[in-house]
């Protein structure tokens, strides 16, 4: 009846042989280990292949910092003479001119570009400019004088400490770009000019409107998961076939119905307007309202379903008690049922937060610009602008959200109680 | 009935009056309920699944209405006081501890909704922990605990509160053999310290007997009969509650005749019996002849007997402080015979054939059984 394990004695057993019952327990279970991990070998190396190595190399990305090192190797290893302040010394000005000829024959000079124009505005320009002037013939006794007459920006340090501030394989860059800061040029860690912060209120507009499609989701689907653990089973069974109807079509589709049943001469403003209850249609779509009310309905099955797995196992006779020991039926559903589906809401809490955060294709469709999230940046980098490094990092800072918030959740609920259906 | 009814009804605490329940509006499940409970009794409502009792304990709790009738809790109607109101305790068959609240929690819950003051709940907690001896169990969760200590947390959590009656629906159904009697002696013994009522519903017999000062026989949706266990056990008035309750060896026949007390039934095979006329009809109507199989004598012993018959020993059936002899007698190959170890006579052997025979007061003629099980 109780399922206590024995103690452990103090001295170690030992068969009848004299070998440590450990051992031989372990011996006589190592074949069946060994079984076990050969079946699950196969999945483990899909997972490794397809899954860790490729979103490892991908957030890697988000530090990765190539352009400089390898496109200017002589001068990166020659600004590391310079003191920060005043200009160069001749050796890095010679160094930048082979490097730039070589880089201009290499064919690496519009990545170069690309990278140093994200720190200082008007540097590939300057990269492009100076190129085409090199080499110089004869060669000039000083380099210094020859680039700055070439172009005087070559004589402002802003320019050369970009160069140093890059001299590393790997940056904090995007990192910090992601969340509105930027390093100096004194290399110190500033928050970036207000007109250019947008990101920290991207994030914040996320997990904004994640919280409140959690919170309408959780609202609606306690009360339903109810009913549906209440009713007799062929009416649950029934019901349940439609809470998963949507489950099985395209998110595409539904978004689009959304559109059609939400716009100004649609269906619901139409009905809205024949009953009486507005004289003019109301703004449903391509705003907040229609992007919540789309998320909503594609999320909540992953609400449901955790919540209703849960209260399925718990039976009505803990109700019964509970008002046969004079509570009221509303008390004892609050102290007696609830508390026992909390594991199932935290669960369908999570799964429903951790989704919305990460929306992209209804907010990109059913909202206006300002109801964006970050995922519609990460796309924007990575399909318009190709800069990996940015989207990267902002991707890498929503799943070390969602980490932080699955960590949350188990030092609250625990993670053993987790049910996700 | 008549007889229970025509007490002093000062001390009747609950009554049922004509109560009857359906559920699917063309079966009833409780027929025609009457039934005085005693204040301070504890009476047991015995019967087969789906014989009502359950029903009718669950309209006393008030999880379920009666379709017609009334029941009063100590005078007072109870047909419109919701289940939270009636302050009847009740302990359920698989327990219902809130797994998410610790032994003292759970106890402490009945007076944290009554609006009691801390302090006085911990004391009550402490004192009915002490008394279902739990002592050292406050903190721990049910999860945590044996069945049969999460027996006594449910019973102490009904009894914390003081009701005036504890309702139980098969409490002790999930425990196994040796824990259920213990746990009976220890029901049966705070009842008898507490003076609470309470009433009991089981489908086992054995626990009927043992632990009530009354026992309601259910059958089909009716009471059959409500007496205490003895005279349910000894004085059965028909043919159902003979064979519910204890072993019973059934003889069928016709009246031949009736003087009184007494009759005469010619059994299907022309042997006649003297028995006591229960519950026969006329003289020619079939009757049911109930026997116990310790009422019976062998050999020697039953020469004065007023029934007297032979049987052949078919099988011993050795159960260490008893032995059961079965027998053929009467054409009837299944007749049982209880025989203590100390009266066997160990000559005795499968094949033959011996006399037997039983008095006249220990052989009731009852209605005959409609329906073979």
């Amino acid at each position: 009846m109780m399922a206590s394990s024995a103690p452990m004695p103090d001295h170690p057993l030992t068969t009848q042989d004299g070998v440590p019952l450990k051992t031989k327990l372990a011996r006589a279970e190592r074949m069946n280990k060994l079984k076990s991990l050969a079946l699950v070998l196969p999945l483990a190396l899909f997972l490794l292949l397809t899954f860790v190595v490729p979103i490892g190399s991908l957030l890697l990305r988000s530090v990765d910092n190539p352009e400089v090192v390898a496109s200017l190797p002589s001068t990166v290893k020659a600004i590391g003479a310079w003191d920060g302040k005043s200009l160069p010394p001749e050796p890095v000005y010679r160094a930048v001119a082979a490097d730039l000829i070589k880089a201009r024959d290499d064919q690496t000079l519009g990545d170069l570009g690309k990278r140093l124009n994200m720190e200082v505005a008007g540097y590939r320009s300057l990269l492009g400019k100076t190129a085409r002037a090199l080499p110089f013939d004869p060669a000039p006794a000083s380099y210094k004088d020859a680039l700055v007459k070439l172009d005087e920006r070559w004589g402002d340090p802003a320019y050369w400490q970009a160069i140093r501030r890059n001299g590393s394989a790997h940056t904090p860059f995007y990192l910090l770009a992601a969340v509105d800061h930027r390093v100096d040029d004194l290399g110190d860690i500033t928050a970036t000019t207000p007109d250019q912060a947008i990101y920290l209120d991207v994030f914040a507009r996320t997990f904004w409107m994640s919280a409140v499609v959690t919170v309408i989701s959780l609202l609606l689907a306690y009360p339903l998961a109810y009913l549906l653990v209440s009713l007799p089973t062929r009416k649950s069974n029934l019901l349940m076939i439609m809470v998963l109807l949507p489950f099985w079509t395209s998110v595409l589709v539904r978004v689009a119905a959304w559109i059609v049943l939400l716009q100004s001469g649609g269906l619901i403003n139409s009905a809205l307007m024949a009953l009486g209850i507005t004289d003019h249609p109301l703004q449903l779509v391509f705003n907040r309202v229609g992007v919540y009310i789309a998320m909503v309905h594609i999320l909540l099955p992953f609400m449901i379903l955790p919540i209703y797995s849960v209260m399925k196992g718990i039976s009505p006779t803990y109700l019964r008690a509970a008002v046969s020991l004079g509570s009221h039926p509303f008390g004892a559903f609050w102290k007696v049922y609830f508390p026992q589906t909390v594991a199932g809401v935290g669960a369908g809490c999570l799964l429903v937060f951790i989704l919305s955060i990460g929306y992209y294709i209804t907010p990109a469709l059913l909202g206006s610009p300002n109801d964006q999230m970050v995922s519609y940046f990460v796309a924007f980098y990575t399909n318009t602008t190709i800069n990996w490094g940015m989207a990267t990092a902002l991707g890498g800072l929503l799943l070390a959200a969602t980490m932080v918030l699955y960590m949350v959740y188990s030092k609250l609920v625990g993670a053993g109680r987790l049910r996700l259906g | 009935m008549g007889a229970v009814m025509s007490e002093s009804t000062s001390e009747v605490l609950v009554r049922f009056r004509n109560v009857q329940k359906s559920y699917d509006g063309e079966n009833l499940i409780v027929k025609d309920l009457n039934l005085d409970i005693r204040k301070g009794e504890f009476l047991t409502l015995l019967g087969p699944s789906g014989s009502g009792k359950t029903t009718s304990l669950m309209m006393l709790a008030g999880f379920e209405t009666p379709t017609s009738g009334v029941i009063e809790l100590a005078g007072r109607s109870l047909n419109n006081v919701p289940p939270h109101k009636r302050n009847i305790g009740m302990v359920f068959q698989n327990y219902a501890l809130f797994p998410h609240m610790t032994v003292a929690e759970n106890l402490a819950f009945p007076l944290s909704v009554r609006g009691m003051a801390k302090t006085d709940i911990q004391d009550r907690v402490k004192r009915v922990l002490s008394m279902v001896q739990l002592d050292k169990f406050a903190g721990r969760y049910p999860g945590q605990m044996s069945g049969g200590q999460q027996q006594r947390v449910a019973l102490a959590r009904a009894l914390v509160f003081e009701p005036q009656l504890v309702l139980m629906d098969e409490p002790l159904g999930a425990l196994d053999k040796q824990l259920r009697e213990h746990m009976q002696m220890e029901i049966k013994h705070l009842h008898q310290r507490l003076g609470v009522t309470v009433v009991y519903v089981t489908h086992d017999q054995g626990e009927a007997l043992t632990m009530s000062d009354r026992v309601a026989v259910f059958h089909q949706g009716e009471i059959q009969q409500i007496d205490a266990p003895s005279v349910l056990y000894e004085n059965p008035r028909n043919t159902f509650v003979a064979n519910f309750i204890g072993e019973n060896n059934r003889l069928s026949g016709r009246l031949v005749s009736r003087d009184g007390e007494h009759c005469v039934v010619q059994l299907d095979r022309g042997e006649q019996v003297r028995a006591l006329a229960v519950n026969v009809g006329e003289p020619g109507s079939p009757v049911s002849l109930s026997v116990r199989p310790e009422r019976i004598s062998l050999n020697g012993h039953s020469e004065h007997c007023d029934n007297r018959f032979s049987g052949r020993v078919q099988e011993f059936i050795y159960l260490g402080d008893h032995v059961r002899v079965r027998m053929e007698v009467c054409g009837k190959p299944d007749f049982y015979v209880k025989q203590p170890i100390a009266e066997l006579d160990h000559q005795l052997s499968v094949g033959d054939v011996v006399p037997l025979g039983w008095q006249v007061d220990h052989v009731r003629a009852l209605d005959p059984l409609e329906h073979a099980e």
